[in-house]
């Protein structure tokens, strides 16, 4: 209830939004608990950070970004996919993870430059080879494996529509540059799942930096089930043996590094993983993971069951993805996440009789 | 590509072929007064746009929050009792016992109006203002410090004697401090920047270029210290932009401080350290600058101030040392700074390496997948 229009401008009451650290000793009240009901307009610092507000800033990125995540996995993985089974003869096979890989990969992109302040200037992203960038690095891998994804993908439509192309004399030069552009995808592909964690991890945003030493194999593991996953969807399941394989590996190793990179993490910023929407997007993301693990190994040479199992570990891709994005969000609005841990690693470094490091100093 | 890590000159480091000397600021928050002279020459200076909701915030007279895409400078306000004095001091005094090179009045300086700290009279006045937590010690350099009459001298050779006696209470005081981007000796977001965009002056200060960066984001994450940020396009539902308002200039890209690289390229200061009325922020070649503010420290800590410390001094920190250094007077997290930044990219070789090591996991695997099994 409004009593008056500057009401308004009242910062809404601290109570039971923070836990508070550090003890409060007795001192003048200043309103509040004093029964008079009345707030102060200036509340304490909290102890350890500027009025609890953020230390570094999270990065301006929609969901766009998550979404790529997911998909430029799932097109490496497809990548990977077809380039095996175009080694192997599998047709069926080539043909459906060819046009996944295209298909994520131009959406992936598409998504990306949305994501853009200016997208009309994604081409930027170009103007140059930057080893220190891993967004550089990583459009690079994204622009070669498109192209490549890109030629093997025409070819393919092509042949599947029975070469009815307007090619000409240029349909043998397409099918020998499909062949080349399929296995250069598919050498792209490992990089292309990989990079998205350096992305991350190359931050200030707590969660994602703390993951760095397992989140490549946390990010490879989920582009593999994923691709595994569609792949048993979209193939015939005397074809998608490779694919049930790669998605059995993909589930267990996507299990294995989550545990290990929780167990590693700093107390309090593992936080971020368990709490509020990512942490449930984790939780179900895990349950998924298993079941459609499980599904694949024992009952994936069904095609309804396959199919099923797919489905089960495309969604665990996709919100393992977005559970990992919306986290490093998180950590990155809470000044504690960057704060304490900091604080702690430089008292260990003190312990251990390293003074020579810290930006405090008093000399 | 230059090094990641450690003590470095940046602008060699970053392929300049000259003898410029490095430029930076010294920021001394003890005798910042809180007027924001500085917020308001940098926006007029670089055209930076108001920001699109202002709002009040209720954090004593701290309207701006902390920096951005349309605050370059920001005058932080801490208000603190006479507990947290005793406890700055009590962790900037730890600061000493650990062992770091001992501090006290630099030989020739203008200390000697400062009587010795921690008069057990002096104590036992104060002690009864706060609570007991402290011990006379605490209370007592803080009291001499308050009441020290003659005026010293900054430490600026050449300056005549002006009174930077922080005019604090024991009771209470106002930590005021104006806050910039650090340009870091190894900065996170040039590293970081794909395009471009980002470049390292002759000057060793770190600049956007407008029409180079495509507002990617990367940066924004990049900084350890949550300088740099994308400024919105400017864009607004139909009413709730003011009508004289026009579209943001350039809005969708990162912006920050430049150290007004147009201003040092004519041989002038930035606009902020022109503008400061007490030199609490003062522009100089870096090296003279961590100098002073050395002496600076110890002068304080000779009037028994022992929570001053320096933030941004030391090369060897995770940063290797930042071009815009600070004097605190409690721990950097109370003003919003970050206790242990280090730049992400001074990680990145063993990042790439562990992605190269998962990347080759997911290959062979694929390759076990389709040999394992014929058909």
């Amino acid at each position: 209830m409004s009593t008056s229009g500057f009401d308004s401008y009242r910062p809404p009451e601290p109570a039971g939004r923070r836990r508070r650290k550090g003890r409060r000793r007795a001192g003048p009240s200043r309103g509040g608990g004093d029964g008079s009901r009345e707030m102060p307009v200036v509340p304490d610092a909290e102890f350890g950070s500027y009025y609890g507000r953020p230390v570094v800033k999270a990065p301006p990125w929609e969901t766009d970004v998550a979404a790529y995540l997911f998909l430029g996995g799932l097109a490496a993985g497809s990548g990977l996919l077809a380039a095996g089974a175009q080694l192997t003869g599998r047709e069926a096979l080539r043909r459906s993870t060819r046009l996944a890989a295209i298909t994520a990969a131009g959406l992936g992109a598409g998504a990306l430059v949305r994501d853009l302040g200016r997208p009309e200037r994604f081409l930027n992203m170009l103007r140059t080879v930057k080893l220190t960038s891993p967004m550089s690095v990583g459009s690079w891998i994204l622009a070669g494996f498109s192209t490549c994804a890109g030629v093997a993908a025409a070819d393919e439509v092509d042949r599947a529509t029975g070469s009815r192309l307007p090619l000409g004399r240029l349909r043998g030069l397409l099918r020998g540059a499909g062949s080349a552009a399929g296995l250069g995808a598919g050498m792209l592909a490992p990089p292309l799942a990989a990079y998205t964690a350096v992305l991350l991890s190359d931050t200030a945003v707590p969660t994602w930096n703390e993951a760095r030493e397992e989140l490549p194999f946390v990010f490879v593991s989920s582009a593999s089930l994923a691709a595994g996953g569609l792949a048993m969807m979209t193939t015939p399941v005397a074809q998608a043996g490779p694919a049930r394989v790669l998605a059995v590996v993909g589930a267990a190793g996507d299990l294995v590094a989550t545990e290990v990179l929780e167990r590693r993490m700093d107390e309090t910023v593992v936080e971020t993983l368990y709490q509020g929407r990512p942490g449930r997007y984790l939780q179900v993301s895990k349950v998924l993971v298993a079941a459609g693990g499980v599904g694949a190994l024992l009952a994936g040479r069904w095609r309804a069951a396959g199919a099923l199992s797919g489905a089960a570990l495309l969604t665990a891709s996709a919100l393992t993805r977005l559970g990992y994005f919306e986290a490093g969000l998180t950590s990155a609005k809470d000044p504690k996440y960057t704060v304490e841990p900091q604080k702690r690693r430089l008292a260990e470094r003190r312990r251990r009789g390293i003074t020579d490091d810290s930006i405090t100093t008093v000399e | 590509m230059g090094q990641l890590f450690g003590p470095t000159n940046p602008a060699v480091d970053a392929g300049w072929q000259h003898t410029h000397p490095r430029k930076g600021f010294f920021t001394d928050t003890s005798v910042c007064i809180g007027c924001k002279a500085c917020e308001v020459a940098c926006k007029e200076w670089n055209h930076v746009p108001s920001d699109p909701d202002p709002q009040l915030l209720g954090s004593s007279y701290d309207n701006t929050g902390g920096l951005g895409a349309n605050t370059w400078r920001h005058v932080a306000f801490v208000e603190q009792d006479a507990e947290r004095i005793a406890r700055a001091r009590r962790s900037g005094r730890a600061l000493v016992d650990l062992g770091m090179p001992s501090v006290g009045p630099p030989p020739g300086r203008g200390t000697a109006g400062a009587s010795a700290p921690g008069g057990g009279a002096d104590g036992s006045a104060a002690g009864g203002a706060g609570g007991s937590t402290g011990g006379a010690d605490d209370y007592g350099g803080l009291h001499d410090a308050a009441r020290l009459g003659p005026p010293v001298s900054t430490g600026v050779p050449g300056d005549g004697p002006i009174d930077t006696t922080p005019p604090d209470t024991p009771e209470f005081r106002w930590l005021m401090s104006s806050d910039v981007c650090k340009h870091c000796t190894h900065a996170g977001c040039l590293d970081a920047c794909p395009t471009g965009a980002l470049f390292r002056t002759e000057f060793g200060s770190v600049v956007v270029q407008d029409d180079v960066c495509n507002g990617c984001g990367t940066c924004v994450a990049a900084c350890p210290f949550g300088v740099i940020e994308r400024r919105s396009d400017g864009t607004a539902a139909p009413g709730e932009r003011g009508p004289q308002q026009g579209p943001t200039r350039e809005g969708g890209i990162a912006q920050k401080c430049t150290l007004c690289y147009d201003r040092l390229t004519d041989g002038q200061q930035p606009a902020c350290a022109q503008t400061c009325p007490t030199e609490s922020i003062r522009f100089g070649n870096h090296e003279e600058l961590v100098a002073t503010a050395r002496e600076r420290v110890a002068e304080l800590h000779a009037r028994g101030m022992t929570e001053a410390r320096l933030y941004g001094a030391n090369q060897n920190d995770g940063v290797g040392g930042t071009g815009s250094v600070f004097l605190l007077l409690d721990e950097p997290e109370t003003y919003g700074l970050p206790p242990d930044p280090r730049v992400p990219t001074a990680d990145l070789p063993q990042m790439f390496s562990r992605a190269g090591w998962a990347a080759a996991g997911m290959l062979a695997t694929a390759a076990l997948a389709f040999l394992g099994r014929r058909r």
